[in-house]
């Protein structure tokens, strides 16, 4: 890539804190009340501790953990849909989070519309838009039913046309759930294609997933959360073994 | 991607307002398609279409003006045209303002998964007022002709009345759009206070109607300037007094100050309490 061997993303001692209240208080009128008589406790929960972490470019990096293990805060920070509550995360180039297939979609609107929509909530113009839809019909195989309202859609139809407008980028880095192969047997080979394609052209990917055994042949490197923390960070095998022995025997 | 892909330094400490408004502009294109969204979905399944928009503020005049002129008999001349073009800043404002108070609920739940700038949210719902308001202009005037009033030349001042009404109403909508993000009952406060404020301006009556003692809860209102912003054009045939316009003009910029400054320090703190 263009900017050398600069990392693409650093995570400096990055720790995330939620702030819970001991109790909900969701009305401004208790608020105010309790904010009087000073009684507004917080409790706090650690999602993600001392995080330490450099990726190059066209790194391959699989994100595993138990459930709860900070894996989605993680890429949160990344995302930069949270502000890490502690430490510095620095991310150099375009990321487009893979996660939210269909994030705006209105069944009112048409392919059309919906494809615009979802392409500015990602930052891009009308005009960028429209000069990617024949490319995103044809990929989601739904030349024409382009104008009619997605509502009349099916499912799998939905989900195509998702899959292909939120993958027809150009951004430096990716944000990959591992659900993200969708459709039938056939349309699923087909996104495998996209998403391998990706990789040879050596973007730097980011996966979360359950599947050790997708991230043995999508990644270079892992690294396992545990409890927020980085358990362990290496080569994707030797992080997948040592993490398949721990989930076995506890 | 979007022209220069940014490196995100989330130790960079710039003035938070001018990094709020710098993703804003950002994703000044979001704005104008969730406009569009709201435009279209609205319009989409309806018989009229865009008829409604032109046809509700008729049936309010029709009641309003039987209610004010015949049954609580108002002094005042060419009553119809008196209070719809009082009502055109006012309706601006009141649906401007409550659909940014009933935002956060669907802008938070996309904010959690994707980076977004909520103030495009709150800019949307003054666009898609905007949109509105401009095509109940249209009926408005044929009223104001059909009433017997000469077309003067002080309508054209109207475009610029609209800018600074929308200024005014940007700064109240992030206010109330930011502390709705936080606190759910912040939505029913604000409707109630709507219904208040819209009889402490002079929207149905004329001020000279209000006891003296009173008349100060009208001139501390920022409201009755923006109000007059577009009456005196369209009522009276002249331009807004030099009172009149700096009352609005700073009523407007102070609201947009206040209300960005607000939103810009307290949106992510309220905005990530899920």
């Amino acid at each position: 890539m263009a900017r050398g061997s600069e990392p693409v993303i650093e995570l400096h001692d990055v720790g995330v804190r939620y702030r819970v209240p001991k109790e909900a208080i969701a009305s401004l009128k208790e608020y105010a009340i309790r904010k009087l008589q000073g009684r507004i406790e917080h409790g706090e929960l650690r999602a993600l501790k001392g995080i330490n972490l450099t990726i190059h470019p066209g790194e391959r990096v699989g994100v595993i953990g138990p459930n709860g293990a900070g894996k989605s805060s993680l890429f949160k920070v990344i995302a930069r849909v949270r502000r890490p509550s502690e430490g510095r995360v620095v991310v150099r180039g375009a990321v487009a989070p893979l996660l939210e297939l269909g994030l705006g979609f209105h069944g009112e609107l048409t392919g059309r519309e919906n494809v615009v929509l979802h392409g500015t909530l990602m930052g891009f113009s009308r005009r960028d838009m429209l000069k990617r839809m024949d490319r995103i019909a044809e990929f989601a195989e739904l030349e024409s039913f382009l104008d009619a309202p997605i509502r009349t859609y099916s499912t799998g139809m939905v989900t195509r046309l998702a899959f292909a407008v939120a993958t027809d980028v150009d951004p430096e880095i990716l944000l990959v759930d591992e659900a993200l192969a969708v459709g039938d047997e056939r349309f699923r080979a087909k996104c495998e294609e996209r998403m391998a394609s990706f990789r040879e052209t050596g973007r730097t990917f980011l996966v979360v997933s359950h599947s050790l055994a997708e991230i043995r042949r999508a990644c270079n490197r892992a690294i396992w959360i545990l409890q927020g923390e980085a358990a362990m960070d290496g080569p994707a095998g030797e992080v997948c073994d040592a993490y398949h022995e721990w989930a076995q025997h506890g | 991607m979007p022209a220069a892909p940014p490196v995100y330094d989330s130790a960079r400490h710039d003035l938070r307002f001018v990094e709020e408004a710098r993703d804003l502009w950002r994703y000044r294109h979001l704005v104008v398609e969730l406009v569009r969204r709201d435009i279209t979905v609205r319009y989409k399944r309806s018989v009229l279409g865009v008829g409604w928009t032109m046809l509700s503020p008729l049936l309010q005049m029709l009641t309003m003006t039987w209610v004010f002129s015949v049954v609580l008999r108002q002094d005042v001349r060419n009553y119809p045209v008196y209070f719809l073009s009082g009502l055109i800043f006012w309706q601006f404002f009141a649906q401007a303002t409550g659909h940014a108070a009933s935002l956060p609920v669907d802008a938070l739940e996309m904010g959690k998964r994707i980076f977004l700038p909520q103030s495009a949210f709150v800019l949307s719902a003054v666009g898609v007022a905007l949109v509105h308001t401009v095509l109940s202009v249209v009926p408005l005037l044929v009223i104001v002709v059909w009433t017997g009033s000469p077309i003067h030349v002080s309508w054209l001042f109207l475009p610029v009345a609209l800018v600074i009404g929308a200024a005014f109403t940007t700064g109240v909508g992030l206010l109330v759009f930011t502390l709705a993000s936080r606190f759910v009952d912040v939505k029913e406060m604000y409707i109630i206070l709507l219904q208040l404020w819209f009889f402490v301006t002079p929207i149905v009556y004329a001020t000279k109607l209000v006891p003296e003692e009173y008349r100060f809860v009208i001139r501390y209102n920022p409201a009755t300037y923006l109000v007059d912003l577009f009456r005196a054009p369209l009522y009276n045939g002249w331009l807004p007094g030099p009172n009149t316009m700096a009352f609005a003009v700073l009523g407007s910029l102070a609201s947009l100050i206040v209300g960005w400054i607000f939103y810009s320090q307290k949106m992510e703190e309220y905005g990530s309490r899920f």
